[in-house]
């Protein structure tokens, strides 16, 4: 086993296991902003595989998220499905259709280009999803009831926020677990050295026979199918699925929290997502100028931390061991 | 004819105001290549500013006339904030990766939305009766407003003016000089701080003469910087970011297929101008006038 990936099972392990006895611990409604968090970990991850391993800044993947939501809402609608595992399906496949499509476009730029593209292209679907209101509902959004997992449906007079808190917890919980070793074995590839060689010198990447395009379309790809996974859990636990997680600033929000946890290391944005929806949740609830809030978070750690808290950790605990 | 006459004069509307704000977004990256992402709440902060001024007199003993040019007084303020946040916010980040710039905007985005709520609550303030107070065109059997008339000769008067500025004064030929080669201009001796907060407060005016303009007609709202900045980007990505030239065209092209797509199709409105954008990027990644 390599070293690094030991190094992670040691750190996780405590962690798993404070995950799982976690609803037994703490009241359900913590368990299901958790919950919350952990779906937009799933959507950092595949953020990050851009931003952190091939050095692209999307500011679009608001676009995947909403492709991952709006899919389960529609085979709700259409299909009168209420399989969450169907659910899922139809948001991987959505999405990995979407970021196929969009990343053949998008690839081909870097730097400012690559962000302004993305970040149409989002627009393009969220006004589709904003206009068409006799297909998406408009901005009332489309209503996803409670799913059925693994075949196993809400009992009858079942509090829904049981429901949530502990079982749809358990499933978000396995998927997240899943995508994480999945993406980890993914960067620790030699496709995801690749990824890291075309972000350090593009260049150089190619004159090694990097096919470079090649690869970052497959990025892009796996990106989009991340954040679309993470859209699809989001939309049961949410209800409802509207425009608004189709709007760049949503895409804001998902470059916030790896910029949060910091995109230098892999555990930055996981860390990120959760803290930021903490953040965002007590800002909410606190005040009515919670994006003020916000916005002065993200600008003193632009400012101050720029590694982000696990980036910064990492540093200081490096340094503590040297002068021990 | 008539009706081709009005969605000819909608389209111009649409483009004055476009490419006050574009205009200023493309200044802003041309000179400091930064893309300003709260550029949409300085454009508002001018719409909140010159409605709150002209609002506070209305009514009062200043004579109507007068109270258009109180609605300066948004373009003023945008100045000033822009003038204040250049060398405080953006100058630590000249020398990091641009991705640091876009996230700074971006809270800085944020900020200026919830200040704007803070300062003037979550109500729109309009001045509709500078809208009215100049009454209606009839052209032919059609009557059409006299402020949106003005609207377009006030954006035709900006473009002539900054194209003057530009090109015909001292200062053009700086600013210029240092959006070409911001290390060589430095070594001719051009105090690049000083250019870069003047080309920064040029834009943010910019913006705010967008913002004071169509205060009349919409009057101000939250959420307003968010959909024009959009709406700008489009517009800069179809004209090549840092081209004031682009800038126009762009806000032009931007203006009639606006007014086509909510004449004839307007589901898809607002998709055919981001599919626009894209194309052009496809085709032209800099942009119709841009330098790659």
């Amino acid at each position: 086993m390599p070293a690094a990936t030991r190094r992670l099972l040691v750190a996780a392990g405590p962690i798993i296991l404070a995950l799982v006895v976690l609803p037994y611990v703490v009241n359900p409604y913590d368990t299901v902003l958790l919950s919350y968090g952990l779906i937009f970990a799933i959507a950092a991850l595949g953020f990050n595989l851009l931003l952190g391993y091939t050095g692209l800044l999307s500011f679009g993947h608001s676009a995947y998220f909403g492709v991952g939501a709006y899919a389960v809402a529609f085979t709700v609608k259409y299909l009168k499905v209420t399989s969450m595992e169907l659910f899922v399906l139809a948001g991987i496949l959505a999405s990995a259709l979407v970021a196929a499509l969009f990343g053949l476009v998008c690839v081909r730029y870097t730097r400012i280009f690559f962000s302004i593209l993305t970040l149409a292209l989002s627009q393009v679907l969220w006004s589709l999803a904003f206009k068409f209101f006799w297909v998406t509902g408009g901005t009332d959004g489309l209503r996803v009831p409670t799913p059925t997992l693994l075949g196993v449906s809400i009992g009858a007079g079942q509090d829904k926020m049981t429901f949530l808190a502990h079982r749809y917890y358990y499933y978000v919980l396995v998927i997240f677990l899943a995508a994480v070793g999945v993406m980890w074995v993914i960067v620790h590839s030699p496709f995801g050295k690749a990824l890291q060689a075309i972000r350090d010198n593009e260049t150089r990447a190619e004159f090694v026979g990097v096919q470079v395009w090649h690869y970052r379309w497959i990025a892009f790809l796996i990106s989009g199918v991340f954040t679309g996974l993470a859209g699809a859990l989001w939309v049961p636990l949410n209800g409802l699925t509207t425009p608004d997680i189709l709007l760049w600033t949503f895409s804001g929000e998902i470059v916030f929290f790896t910029v949060l946890g910091g995109f230098g290391t892999f555990a930055g944005p996981v860390v990120g997502a959760v803290v930021f929806n903490y953040l965002k949740t007590f800002a909410v609830g606190y005040t009515v100028y919670w994006q003020m809030f916000l916005g002065v978070v993200l600008v003193l750690l632009v400012l101050g931390l720029p590694a982000g808290i696990v980036g910064t950790a990492i540093r200081l605990w490096g340094k503590g061991r040297k002068t021990a | 004819m008539d009706t081709l006459l009005i969605h000819v004069l909608n389209s111009l509307l649409y483009a004055a105001v476009l490419f006050l704000i574009a205009g200023g977004l493309s200044l802003i990256y041309g000179v400091m290549r930064i893309v300003n992402l709260a550029h949409g709440n300085l454009y508002a902060f001018g719409a909140f500013v010159a409605a709150w001024t002209v609002g506070r007199l209305v009514g009062g003993p200043t004579p109507t006339p007068v109270l258009y040019l109180v609605l300066l007084a948004g373009p003023a303020a945008a100045a000033v904030l822009g003038a204040a946040l250049e060398p405080t916010l953006l100058r630590p980040f000249y020398k990091r990766p641009e991705e640091y710039q876009l996230l700074i905007t971006f809270g800085l985005q944020l900020i200026l939305e919830d200040l704007m709520r803070f300062i003037w609550g979550p109500y729109p303030l309009s001045v509709s009766s500078l809208f009215e107070g100049m009454g209606s065109l009839n052209i032919g059997e059609s009557i059409y407003p006299t402020y949106n008339l003005a609207v377009i000769v006030v954006g035709g008067l900006a473009a002539a003016g900054l194209w003057a500025f530009i090109y015909r004064t001292q200062f053009g030929v700086v600013l210029r000089a240092t959006s070409q080669n911001m290390r060589m201009a430095q070594a001719m001796g051009v105090n690049v701080n000083r250019v870069y907060v003047q080309a920064f407060t040029l834009g943010c005016f910019m913006a705010g003469v967008g913002g004071a303009i169509v205060v009349p007609q919409q009057g101000a709202v939250l959420g307003m910087g968010v959909d024009a900045l959009i709406l700008a980007f489009v517009v800069v990505v179809i004209g090549g970011l840092g081209s004031l030239e682009g800038a126009l065209i762009g806000a032009l092209m931007v203006g009639v297929v606006r007014e086509l797509g909510i004449t004839f199709f307007p589901e898809v409105e607002l998709a055919v101008l981001y599919l626009m954008a894209a194309v052009v990027l496809l085709i032209r990644p800099a942009g119709l006038f841009g330098r790659a």
